[in-house]
């Protein structure tokens, strides 16, 4: 430790957290804005979620219980490693419990449970930009924005519709915020974005390479893009968790076997964990528990 | 069997006591060491600190150690350090007319004041390997200047001596120098800034660009006015003392092209510049730097944007290794929350189509 004695409570120094805390209130007062800000180098790859390890190093306090997920899990590679940052530099408490952490930095997905007015999102983010891959120029979009001509990204669901019969964007899904900007929610799945409308807890979205700050404040209103006889859906899972029995939540496809052998588990692993710990069984631990009888 | 993907603590742990091993590598060999790095490949620890904006030879020298010798990670590596660092001033522009030449070439012309100079050039070295280097042979000590403290007149005073080359241009007095790694970048951008992105950008990005620009995506008509190395003085303004203070010599590449322009309507026909600027000795990116900064001044001179190299949003958001190495390869990072969305709906309009199928042939 005596050679991170160097770094401040959180890695970065005062100065730029109160930086980053200006373009975050900045965010929360312009719901769905896209706020520059001065993104630091951090000691991870960009495209790692610097973006989003610097507005929780911006907003964690020493009495913070934190959460990092990937993909809905608290074990994936980069979760461990951003979780084992903040425990190093802030010597923070950490969680895998939804319930229990006052932040949680997500990369991907939103949690199954519904979250709290005590309870912070922080989203990391890769294109910030919703309108990026339409109009690749940030001068452009940005006066997009200004006039609020979203025009363009509605005639592109509308071409989803007329080339494949529905919207074929299935993550990362436009959304409306609070009636006037358009934003990109990252790369969720378009499962998660009924969770972002009205949620009692605030959600920030950080985007380091591309330095941007946007926020969504809590009980506001998101609203999926869509058109009245094309309204907005989230995917459907034919079968129930295998693990736990849950359904109506996100499932991650699992290769068993080179047979063409599939089982769909939560991608939630907190959630996952706390059904069956109540004893909920899905299929294949009601299968194994049968084979040990 | 499902085994559910745990242990990813152990994992990464695992993976930093391999990456230490193979960085050593036979433990038979003596460990390199830093100060060997700095004297013996001082070309990659120049680049290093070129792009990582960072001058410090040592760290530097580390930083390629820790790497493995990957420039790019040895980039990052000085750049995330630099980061930390406070900012306690801004030093007065460096003044290249005072440098001490170690080597300075023009090809503009045959002869001029202050002489060419070729320095420590591999240009024509005839690139056969040379086994003496399988050995510590003894070297021989290098012919020095005599008269090398004296300052040499820059190639682009000559030509303004007549008036036939763009002036430096004048700043208002209050401008403070914009620094890209404490402000968010906006575009249009300023060419104080743009240089400075340039000056940090790619060496590999840049040259591509600055070839195209040869090849017609862009043609600026360059010719290099002068090329210089050598040690600058750095000098800080303490407002306690009145005065400014020296704070050490820096090495520095300068690059000044001499392209062509028409006149206009407005002014008579002048010579353009295109400059580069770059800590330690690195003519090829000096030189690219000054090719692209010159096509970025396209509409400046009123010309038509027809190329990549004169875009400045896309030369400017792109020249960034290290931002850009991030972004490539976060692309094996876990996807598979998006990817089963993909799944879902690529099986989902398969479906659909192989019943339309169906459907047609029984309508048959």
């Amino acid at each position: 430790m005596t050679a991170l004695a160097d770094y401040n409570f959180a890695y970065l120094d005062e100065q730029t957290k109160r930086m980053i805390r200006r373009a975050i209130l900045k965010a929360i007062a312009i719901p769905g804005y896209q706020v520059p800000f001065a993104s630091r180098e951090m000691p991870m790859p960009y495209g790692w979620g610097t973006g989003g390890v610097q507005v929780t190093a911006a907003i964690l306090g020493p009495h913070d219980v934190l959460k990092v997920i990937d993909q809905g899990a608290d074990d994936t590679t980069n979760a461990v490693s951003i979780r084992a940052f903040f425990q190093k530099v802030a010597d923070v408490a950490v969680t895998t419990k939804t319930s229990e952490a006052t932040i949680i930095q997500t990369r991907h997905r939103i949690p199954e449970e519904t979250l709290g007015e005590n309870q912070v999102l922080v989203y990391q983010v890769p294109i910030p930009e919703p309108l990026r891959f339409l109009e690749p120029r940030e001068t452009e979009t940005r006066q997009m924005h200004a006039l609020e001509e979203y025009g363009l990204m509605h005639v592109k669901l509308y071409e989803d519709i007329a080339r494949h019969g529905r919207i074929a964007t299935t993550y990362a899904y436009p959304v409306k915020v609070a009636g006037r900007y358009v934003m990109d929610p990252s790369p969720t799945p378009k499962f998660d974005n009924p969770k972002m409308n009205q949620s009692a807890a605030l959600q920030l979205f950080g985007a380091g390479r591309e330095k941007r700050i946007y926020a969504v404040p809590p009980y506001t209103d998101v609203v999926s893009l869509d058109f009245e006889d094309h309204p907005f859906e989230v995917q459907t899972f034919e079968k129930p968790c295998a693990l736990c029995g849950a359904r109506h939540v996100y499932l991650d496809e699992v290769v068993l076997d080179d047979k063409g052998g599939r089982m769909f588990v939560c991608s939630d692993t907190d959630y996952c964990e706390t059904r069956r710990e109540e004893g909920q069984r899905g299929e294949m631990l009601a299968d194994m528990k049968e084979a040990a009888e | 069997m499902y085994v559910a993907v745990k242990g990813g603590e152990t994992a990464i742990a695992n993976a930093h006591q391999l990456l230490a091993d193979r960085r050593r590598g036979n433990r038979d060999l003596p460990a390199i060491t830093i100060e060997q790095i700095a004297e013996q490949l001082a070309l990659s620890v120049d680049r290093v600190m070129a792009e990582a904006s960072l001058y410090d030879r040592s760290l530097a020298a580390l930083a390629v150690k820790q790497s493995r010798g990957d420039l790019i990670e040895a980039i990052f590596l000085l750049r995330a350090y630099r980061t930390t660092l406070p900012r306690f001033g801004t030093s007065e522009p460096i003044n290249t007319a005072r440098m001490q030449i170690e080597r300075r070439v023009s090809a503009t012309y045959k002869d001029l004041p202050g002489g060419q100079l070729l320095g420590p050039t591999f240009d024509y070295t005839h690139r056969l390997l040379d086994p003496d280097l399988l050995h510590d042979t003894p070297v021989e000590a290098p012919v020095g200047r005599s008269d090398a403290d004296e300052p040499v007149m820059r190639v682009s005073e000559i030509l303004a001596g007549e008036g036939l080359i763009e002036a430096d241009g004048e700043l208002p007095s209050e401008h403070i120098a914009g620094d890209l790694t404490r402000e968010p970048m906006e575009f249009p951008m300023p060419r104080d800034l743009r240089l400075q992105a340039l000056a940090r950008g790619d060496e590999g990005f840049l040259l591509a660009l600055g070839y195209s620009t040869q090849r017609g995506y862009g043609r600026t008509h360059p010719f290099v006015g002068e090329i210089r190395i050598g040690l600058v003085e750095v000098e800080l303004d303490v407002p306690e003392l009145g005065f400014a203070v020296s704070l050490g010599e820096i090495r520095v590449t300068e690059c000044q092209m001499v392209n062509q322009f028409k006149g206009s309507a407005k002014a008579p026909p002048q010579f353009t510049r295109g400059y580069g600027l770059v800590f330690g000795q690195s003519e090829r990116k000096a030189m690219s730097m000054s090719l692209v900064d010159r096509a970025l001044r396209t509409q400046e001179f009123g010309e038509d944007v027809v190329a990549p190299a004169q875009d400045e949003e896309f030369v400017i958001s792109h020249c960034d290794n290290v931002q850009a190495t991030g972004f490539v390869e976060h692309l094996k990072l876990p996807h598979y929350v998006d990817f089963q969305a993909e799944l879902d709906l690529v099986r989902r309009m398969r479906a659909k189509h192989a019943q339309s199928q169906h459907h047609q042939e029984a309508a048959e």
